[in-house]
């Protein structure tokens, strides 16, 4: 049921207006922080304030929405943010991917493959890619506005020296188009590839730092890398322990005291659908 | 023979206040030349200027463009004598990590305390386009010897450092992409006299073996008298002597001159 | 090689008064390659003042000094420095160098400077500091410890490194033994036997009357007011 109190989905129309606004620009410019007026939302920073506000933009009556945080549709941070919008927008909501027509997300990209007509939200905590060897952000935005990118693969540089390989195993950088460097948010890496040439809209809002930024469908995002260290999308080396696929992104679970530990699906739509469907990995009930 | 950099007419001033006026001179190639004065002389600010970190409220630094290579996509009517002031910005900082290098005084604001020395020494590398990791690496180790750090230091953070491999390794990061003009902030300030003398002579082996022009800004006469082979007196913001080093130190002819000459206590 | 043409000198003190002190006035000289030529005088005539003006040191007001075809008054900078290094040598009484360089490297640069590689330019370092009975062992060593008489000796392998067409010398066999003298007079013999255009200032009475075609009086340049 709609909360009658509440402008449908949950923010003014002015403030959806602006959004949009800012989404258009990203959109226009893939790859390039827009700064927006990130509003209070009731629900503390760190939880989806950026998502939530682009959601609440680009949400209309007729639209079905997914929630996932790290893949999960059960988890808190999922679950509340979809209650918030059946409650204040009054639109459908569903765990099916396929399903869904705006997929807002924390930390993951469904594992199906997106189509057109879909949209999907990153929650952003950190939308600069530059900010842990840069600290100052009008540097920052001068480095981007001219290319300036050396810096990013001193980053890289780092770890292979530190660890003898590229250790960055989230929220690794692309370059979008051939020209802005991106942080895609903390996804796993293993992800990197799925953002490239998708069918679906991809939207990011970081709602402390006030920044939006997009790929339109079919925008090409190369990861970062050396000649020599290629870059490379890993997951943990096990079949899931429900469903037992071998391409998906593993999550590890702890089950006991002991030691005991079991691999499964991050994508709990995905490996529902797979149990469903037949598939039974060597932990099934 | 074309001057590497032709200062025209740099004048900066801070409101009413003179940084520096109407400063002119030649740098030839291979010419290292010592600019002198006391705190506030200006020295600095005229150092900024050329180097592109302050805008001159007017006046002219030419520099000598280099020919892009054959097959180059840049455009090969640009080069040449070309004022940096006016120069876009991007073409100025792209100028500032090839054919320029800047050593601050302090190695800090030179070079990125949370990077290892070999990250350090790799970035003007990966900003003109490296993307091998082993031939950055062994640039890195290469630049490290060359300025007499240990390779085994090379995953080792600055802030490992002494204050003089600090300052060596602020050498190797802004040498490595084979610049052909030096800017020098008192380069020794700071630093203990011996670390002083080796850091010396790493300069004069580097300034002879790769052919650099340099301007060195420096309160310490031993020191452009060891390094410059012309220096330029400045006093309130205005060049009062210039001429060869050996012969303003020895037989300076402006009465400030002959003021900061006489008064370096002898050891 | 040398020629110098009404050369006149003056020192103004700004902070004594601005008291200006005339020292060389209309001086002339000519220097033939080959030809080595002492300059003389009592003390404070301005022997060493003369020869610091034609190598550059200090400033000449008026007047020419031509070293093969460049002025030194009106030269640049940048001619002067390439003029010294390759056509003007100048051995002076004390040697400055930068701390912690290895005497071999000191004796060497000025073939550096020059384009030659290491290898060739520490060979003839070698040569010349075995020739002035430098000790092996003291090479690798900077010459800032060094007594004052080897300072002296590396001082003058320096000078003779590269085979200038003009060479100054400020008292080059002062403060050595009688041995390594005569090895020092035999140097500045071969560098006029092979055409340098040799200046010299020598208190060595029989040095110079051994080496030298001609003496100058530099008292004759003094100028009268102060004389």
């Amino acid at each position: 049921m709609t909360d009658q109190a509440y402008n449908f989905a949950y923010l003014d129309e002015q403030t959806k207006r602006m959004i949009r606004r800012a989404i258009l620009k990203g959109v226009a410019i893939p790859g390039y922080q827009v700064p927006f007026a990130s509003r209070e939302m009731p629900m503390p920073y760190g939880w989806g304030t950026g998502g939530v506000q682009v959601s609440a933009a680009v949400l209309t009556p007729d639209d079905t929405l997914k929630v996932i945080d790290q893949g999960a549709d059960d988890t808190t941070n999922a679950v509340s943010i979809r209650s918030f919008f059946e409650r204040t927008a009054g639109v459908a909501t569903t765990t099916a991917t396929r399903a869904a027509t705006v997929i807002q997300t924390r930390h993951r990209i469904p594992e199906e493959p997106l189509t057109e007509g879909q949209i999907l939200v990153y929650q952003v905590p950190i939308p600069e890619p530059l900010r842990f060897l840069e600290p100052r952000e009008s540097e920052t935005r001068k480095m981007h506005s001219l290319e300036e990118y050396g810096l990013m693969h001193v980053k890289l540089y780092e770890d292979i020296s530190r660890h003898g390989h590229i250790a960055t195993s989230y929220a690794y950088p692309v370059k979008v188009e051939g020209r802005y460097v991106m942080d895609p948010s903390p996804i796993p890496k293993f992800d990197n590839p799925k953002l490239s040439g998708t069918p679906a809209i991809q939207l990011f809002g970081a709602g402390r730092e006030q920044r939006i930024y997009a790929l339109p469908p079919y925008t090409q995002a190369v990861s970062l890398d050396f000649d020599d260290h290629p870059f490379t999308p890993s997951k943990a080396d096990h079949p899931c322990g429900l469903c037992a696929a071998t391409e998906s992104y593993l999550d590890e679970v702890i089950t006991d005291d002991q030691g005991g530990r079991m691999f499964v699906c991050s994508d709990t739509d995905y490996c529902t659908a797979r149990q469903a469907a037949g598939h039974k990995g060597k932990d099934a009930a | 023979m074309t001057p590497l950099l032709s200062v025209q007419g740099i004048t900066k001033h801070y409101g009413a206040h003179i940084g520096c006026a109407d400063v002119s001179f030649d740098l030839y190639p291979g010419e290292v030349m010592g600019i002198v004065g006391e705190s506030g002389s200006g020295k600095s600010t005229l150092l900024n200027c050329m180097a592109g970190h302050l805008a001159p409220d007017a006046g002219r630094v030419v520099f000598d463009t280099r020919k892009p290579s054959e097959g180059d996509a840049a455009d090969h009517e640009n080069h040449g004598p070309r004022d940096t002031v006016t120069m876009s910005e991007p073409e100025r900082r792209m100028l500032s990590r090839t054919d320029w290098a800047f050593v601050h005084q302090h190695a800090r604001d030179g070079l990125r305390m949370g990077v290892s020395a070999g990250g350090n020494v790799g970035e003007r590398l990966m900003a003109v386009g490296a993307r091998n990791y082993a031939s950055i690496r062994d640039q890195a180790t290469d630049w490290l010897g060359r300025v007499e750090i240990d390779a085994g230091r090379i995953d080792d953070r600055p802030t490992t450092f002494s204050g003089g491999m600090q300052q060596r390794l602020q050498i190797a990061r802004n040498l490595v992409t084979g610049p052909r003009l030096v800017f020098m902030d008192e380069p020794t300030g700071g630093l203990d006299v011996s670390v002083q003398a080796r850091l010396l002579d790493l300069l004069r082996g580097l300034v002879r073996d790769m052919g650099l022009s340099a301007i060195i800004v420096t309160h310490d006469l031993a020191v452009v008298r060891l390094l410059a082979d012309r220096i330029m007196v400045m006093k309130s913001g205005r060049v009062v002597e210039s001429g060869l080093t050996d012969q303003v130190l020895d037989d300076p002819q402006h009465a400030y001159s002959q003021l900061l000459v006489s008064s370096v206590l002898q050891v | 090689m040398i020629t110098l043409t009404d050369v006149s000198k003056t020192f103004t003190l700004h902070n004594q008064g601005s008291a200006v002190i005339a020292v060389i006035d209309k001086a002339n000289l000519t220097v033939a390659p080959g030809e080595c030529v002492a300059l003389t005088g009592a003390s404070g005539a301005g022997k060493s003042t003369l020869m610091r003006m034609i190598y550059g040191n200090y400033l000449t007001q008026s007047g020419s000094i031509r070293i093969g075809d460049v002025d030194l008054v009106q030269a640049q900078p940048r001619d002067v420095i390439a003029l010294r290094r390759a056509k003007l040598g100048y051995v002076s009484q004390f040697l400055r160098v930068v701390p912690r360089v290895p005497t071999l490297d000191v004796v060497a640069e000025p073939l550096r400077v020059l384009g030659i590689p290491a290898p060739a330019a520490q060979d003839r370092a070698r040569a010349l500091l075995t020739q002035l009975n430098i000790p092996q062992r003291l090479w690798g060593l900077s010459p800032t410890t060094f007594s004052g008489g080897e300072q002296q000796r590396v001082n003058i392998a320096r000078g003779f490194a590269h085979p200038y067409p003009a060479l100054l010398l400020d008292e080059p066999t002062a403060s050595l033994d009688p041995h390594n003298r005569e090895i020092v007079l035999s140097l500045i013999a071969d560098a006029k036997a092979r055409g340098a255009a040799i200046i010299g200032i020598f208190h060595d009475a029989e040095a110079r009357d051994r080496l030298c075609d001609r003496e100058i009086d530099v008292g004759a340049f003094t100028p009268q007011a102060v004389a």
